[in-house]
């Protein structure tokens, strides 16, 4: 039988309460896919990281805007993207939080959490013009890229 | 758990005990506050003790790199003491262990202020 994709879309509303809620549906999906106490929490924050930067850098805290949430649940990897109303925006553009002249600054360390928690993180242009990241973690026992079952 | 502080002197150094997560909203939001009054009392020597804060996001690190600066800035001293261990990873990863100092115990902490 042809391996099912899963897929959960889940539009919010931009408030700050739909941060939370996100990041508890995200690890609710994550719990139930096998992952462990670790990448659930890993999981999580990167999402509730991603859902925060839909909500005040691409949304602006505009009430009238959408955040909309997809998980997708592969044989092998679980794939969540965030979508917001913004302008979109480059990664190339942002700011390096580690570099020695930026540790003090009081923002901006979002998307590098995303990307340190998940496996794979890029950041691509939605249909309708706004940013849309994509969060991508492998599922336990997935298949590594040299053809050996990974186990986690 | 909400974010809560408990504020304690020990000699003129300020301790304020937190429990909860320090997140988006009201955490980061109280974190925010509580350093700040501490500032504007007259505080100039303050311990942070997140032993029972398992849970800080982007929001919450951009907090605590303002109330360091904010101290600092004052002339002041601001210390962590206690992170668990995500908390620990998370300053770790961003590099915050290469501003902050960070403290396990807290009479060695108390002691470290000039």
């Amino acid at each position: 039988m042809a391996a099912i994709t899963q897929r959960i879309e889940i539009t919010f509303e931009t408030l700050l309460e739909s941060v939370d809620l996100a990041e508890s549906v995200v690890m609710r999906v994550a719990e139930a896919s096998g992952f462990d106490d670790e990448d659930v929490h890993k999981i999580g924050m990167a999402v509730r990281e991603g859902v925060i930067n839909a909500f005040n850098y691409g949304n602006q805290q505009d009430r009238s805007k959408k955040i909309r949430m997809t998980v997708e649940l592969e044989p092998e990897r679980m794939i969540v993207y965030v979508l917001d109303e913004g302008k979109g925006f480059e990664l190339t553009e942002v700011p390096d939080p580690l570099a020695e002249e930026n540790l003090l600054r009081t923002s901006g360390r979002g998307l590098f959490l995303m990307r340190a928690f998940m496996d794979e993180f890029t950041v691509q242009r939605g249909p309708g013009g706004g940013a849309e990241l994509v969060l991508i973690k492998k599922l336990p026992n997935a298949v590594s890229d040299n053809g050996r079952r990974e186990k986690k | 758990m909400a974010l809560q502080g408990t504020f304690r002197e020990v000699g003129e150094i300020a301790v304020v005990d937190f429990s909860g997560k320090i997140t988006l909203g009201e955490g980061s939001s109280m974190l925010r506050r509580t350093i700040r009054e501490l500032v504007d009392k007259g505080h100039r020597k303050i311990l942070i003790n997140l032993f029972d804060v398992d849970y800080i996001d982007s929001s919450g690190i951009g907090e605590l790199v303002s109330g360091y600066t904010t101290v600092r800035s004052a002339g002041g001293e601001l210390k962590l003491l206690n992170l668990t261990r995500r908390v620990h990873d998370i300053l770790q990863i961003t590099r915050l262990f290469t501003v902050f100092d960070v403290q396990s115990d807290e009479d060695s902490a108390l002691r470290s202020f000039r």
